[in-house]
């Protein structure tokens, strides 16, 4: 028994010494660029995680196995599973940051908070695509943020805007009851502000029911209240088991499914959730879906069919994983772009900074892509790091998304105050923020 | 062999009452110590400081925190999270609304906000025990996690809700915010818990302790002694609360820089509710234990596959870790039930009589 004991003890303090070795990070290869992808295929959030996680992964690998990597000099591809927790996300990014990251893509606003000051510091630009803080995407206040290509607060006026539309204008809000149901975190606490600037402006009623992480699956008090309230439209900022439930719940209680829109992160697996009843339900987006793309086409041949990658077949096109193609596109072009910049093939983060700032994706280079159709324009530059580009209205009509707008854009003379307000706030709140040093770039 | 106290006579009761009465656990003690503010801040990689020893003494304070009411007095406590949170946005307001006041200051006296709470939510433990004691203070972490999202004063009204860290020097060098350099935050959160660590240990080892240990082992008893409950279950839900409110602090300040409310929920309140189970309850040590087996594990299995070179998706990783820790609380809990701080006495008492047990 004693022998025993001790060996155990033993084991215990030789498992805890191999960790601190091992805890040093081992070298990546000198030509290639080290592209960590946060991703989260496990826990609450991996219904929606998963898609992006693919999409993500599967374009740049395509790159590699296509052409080589981008510039001849091959991807470091590596996923770290945050789970969309703030406290595994930070730990990812120490793991990652000593292994020169050119830009980390947080995929939770939560993680992409404690990051945004940390960027500056650590030379790493941070691209929070569609989400995280919108007053980020002043360029001269945050150098190394970039959250193209349009923020939470301009979906929301997008929204306003098109339910202004469908009632034949926006004066027609006045009186109106909105409800929005939101993830009770960063996420959905952020066009808070905005939406309860535009119930002034515009007249309507703000209802807010807030949904917690925790409580993502059981929302009838949150349903049971809306149908008390009766709100004219439901706008929802969820993501993750927050989406289907709130889905179904709607069905359940009979709401009109065409007066219920949902910012961009609705997959048709959380429309499809509410059964054939959810017909109607809306949802903002950027890009094409569905897989008829060239460059879709050459994931399939390059990387899908060789069994490269874990990705379900099934959800290539889908409109979260062509979300993660399109997070990686803007990877791809902001590489190429830095190495045209800097002329060297392995750019580091403050090369990668320079080249997302002077993105500029025209109709052209979508088609050079083997892109052509799949998303509007992106040209950012030093003042403007997200572009305010316009998105459209998809509804799911049983099986599918079907676009149902033209373009809608957020009402930048309600939304740039906002925004100017909240950027000054926070530097303010910061202490010392420090001054943009970093030099404006010639778009190429 | 050189585990032993042969030769070492006490002379008066000072020595024999010593924390460490043994030299060896006292040239120990001061290895760890100087491997600890030396050895690690020297040659330690930035991940290893920020992401293993930075959370590891901030869950290590905390578990020390609850060990005292659970551990040494005996009060089952699911409101450590809530206590946490308390020390945290109590200093994101004490440093806001001071800005000049030394950050370390305000993260040690943001522990008595918290204090104050503990206290209040700790009256029931006059009444009640056991499990309705943990419904009791189950209802503080709820009402403390409703606070801390529906009140946003406590966070500046803050758009995002989140506790957004501000730059705080000491001597001219940033301790807090994103320019702090990790040797520089992990040799304050370190300073920090070992000074609250010898505080705890002077008052278990003294005569609060025992008048703790024994409301614990038997209240009836430690009263017809003379022990007066209330005062000591009270003093209990301070102290508790003090070290769980600065290790909040800390974790925020020093370690996240940046905090959602969520960070203080009831997962939160649990991850140290098992910390010092598996490290053993009513042992400093074992807090340690407790928090380097349940933080620490998950990050030795990752560093093991990646070590190794298996070619596992980090989504398996993460299922495999799920499991693998899962196993192990088991496992040590069925050798060991009492705690790893049990099996660390057992060892020493072993290695004491190695090699001739008799």
């Amino acid at each position: 028994m004693l022998g025993l004991r001790n060996i155990k003890t033993t084991m215990i303090a030789a498992a805890l010494v191999a960790g601190t070795v091992a805890t040093s990070p081992p070298a990546t290869a000198q030509e290639s660029i080290y592209v960590p992808l946060f991703t989260y295929r496990t826990g609450p959030f991996s219904g929606s995680g998963i898609y992006i996680a693919e999409g993500m992964r599967d374009y740049l690998e395509m790159l590699n196995q296509r052409d080589g990597g981008i510039g001849g000099v091959k991807l470091a591809l590596e996923e770290c599973e945050t789970g969309y927790d703030t406290k595994k996300g930070l730990e990812c990014y120490e793991a990652v940051k000593d292994k020169k990251p050119v830009v980390i893509n947080p995929w939770s606003t939560g993680i992409t908070l404690p990051l945004i000051p940390r960027a500056a510091v650590d030379k790493v630009p941070v691209l929070s695509m569609a989400y995280g803080l919108s007053a980020a995407a002043i360029g001269d206040t945050f150098p190394w943020i970039f959250n193209p290509p349009a923020t939470y607060w301009d979906g929301a006026s997008m929204i306003l805007n098109y339910i202004g539309e469908k009632e034949g204008g926006i004066d027609k809000l006045k009186g109106k009851t909105i409800g929005y149901i939101y993830l009770d975190a960063g996420f959905g606490k952020e066009p808070i502000p905005l939406l309860e600037q535009l119930a002034k402006d515009y007249g309507y009623t703000l209802k807010l029911y807030p949904v917690a992480a925790t409580e993502m699956q059981n929302q009838s008090s949150q349903w049971l209240n809306v149908r008390r309230d009766r709100p004219d439209y439901m706008i929802m900022y969820g993501w993750g088991a927050l989406q289907p439930t709130a889905v179904k719940e709607a069905v359940k209680i009979n709401y009109p499914m065409d007066k219920f829109v949902s910012i961009w992160w609705a997959s048709e697996d959380d429309a499809a959730a509410g059964g054939p009843q959810s017909k109607g339900f809306k949802v903002l987006n950027w890009h094409a879906v569905g897989d008829n793309l060239p460059a879709i086409a050459d994931i399939k041949k390059h990387v899908t069919d060789k069994n490269l990658t874990q990705t379900d077949k099934s959800h290539i096109g889908k409109v979260l994983y062509n979300r993660g193609i399109y997070n990686s596109m803007l990877i791809a072009e902001g590489i190429r772009n830095a190495q045209k910049l800097s002329g060297k093939k392995v750019i580091t983060g403050e090369d990668m900074r320079r080249g997302l700032e002077t993105l500029n994706i025209d109709a052209a280079r979508y088609k050079e892509m083997g892109l052509e159709g799949f998303a509007g324009p992106v040209k950012l530059t030093c003042a403007d790091h997200n572009g305010h580009f316009a998105t459209y209205m998809q509804e799911w009509d049983g099986s599918k998304y079907v676009k149902v707008s033209g373009d809608l854009k957020a009402s930048m003379d309600k939304v740039s105050p906002l925004m100017n307000a909240a950027a000054k706030e926070y530097t303010e709140k910061a202490g010392s923020w420090p001054k943009r040093t970093e030099a404006c770039d010639k778009a190429s | 062999m050189l585990y032993r106290e042969a030769g070492q006579f006490k002379t008066n009761y000072v020595d024999d009452q010593a924390v460490f009465p043994i030299r060896q656990d006292r040239i120990g003690i001061a290895v760890i110590l100087a491997v600890a503010f030396v050895g690690i801040p020297l040659f330690g990689s930035d991940f290893f400081i920020s992401a293993v020893m930075v959370p590891l003494l901030v869950f290590s304070l905390a578990a020390i925190g609850l060990n005292i009411l659970t551990g040494y007095t005996g009060l089952l406590s699911l409101g450590t999270g809530g206590f946490m949170g308390v020390g945290a946005f109590a200093c994101y307001k004490l440093t806001t609304i001071f800005p000049d006041v030394n950050i370390i200051i305000w993260i040690l006296v943001s522990g008595f906000f918290s204090c104050g709470i503990g206290i209040l939510f700790g009256l029931p433990s006059l009444r009640i025990k056991g499990f309705y004691l943990a419904v009791a203070t189950l209802s503080a972490q709820f009402f403390l996690d409703w606070a801390f999202v529906r009140i946003p004063w406590l966070v500046n009204n803050n758009t995002s809700g989140a506790i957004e860290v501000p730059s705080r020097y000491l001597f001219g060098m940033p301790i807090t915010g994103p320019m702090a350099q990790p040797e520089v935050r992990y040799l304050v959160v370190l300073s920090i818990v070992a000074l609250l660590t010898l505080i705890a240990s002077n008052l278990v080892h003294g005569r609060i302790g025992r008048s703790w240990m024994a409301v614990r082992d038997m209240d009836l008893a430690a009263e017809l002694i003379g022990i007066r409950l209330y005062r000591t279950k009270l003093l209990a839900f301070a102290v508790s609360s003090y070290y769980c409110g600065v290790a909040g602090a800390l974790m925020v300040f020093l370690w996240y820089g940046s905090a959602e409310p969520a960070v203080f929920g009831i997962d939160q309140s649990f991850f140290i509710l098992f910390m010092v189970i598996i490290g053993g309850l009513g042992s400093l040590v074992g807090s340690f234990f407790g928090a380097a087996l349940i933080y620490g594990m998950p990050i030795i299995l990752k560093a093991i596959v990646g070590l190794v070179g298996l070619q596992i998706s980090p989504a398996t990783v993460e299922h495999l870790t799920f499991m693998a820790v899962g196993g192990l609380i088991i496992l040590f809990l069925i050798i060991e039930p009492a705690g790893l701080a049990r099996l660390w006495q057992v060892g020493k008492q072993k290695l004491r009589v190695w090699p001739f047990p008799y």
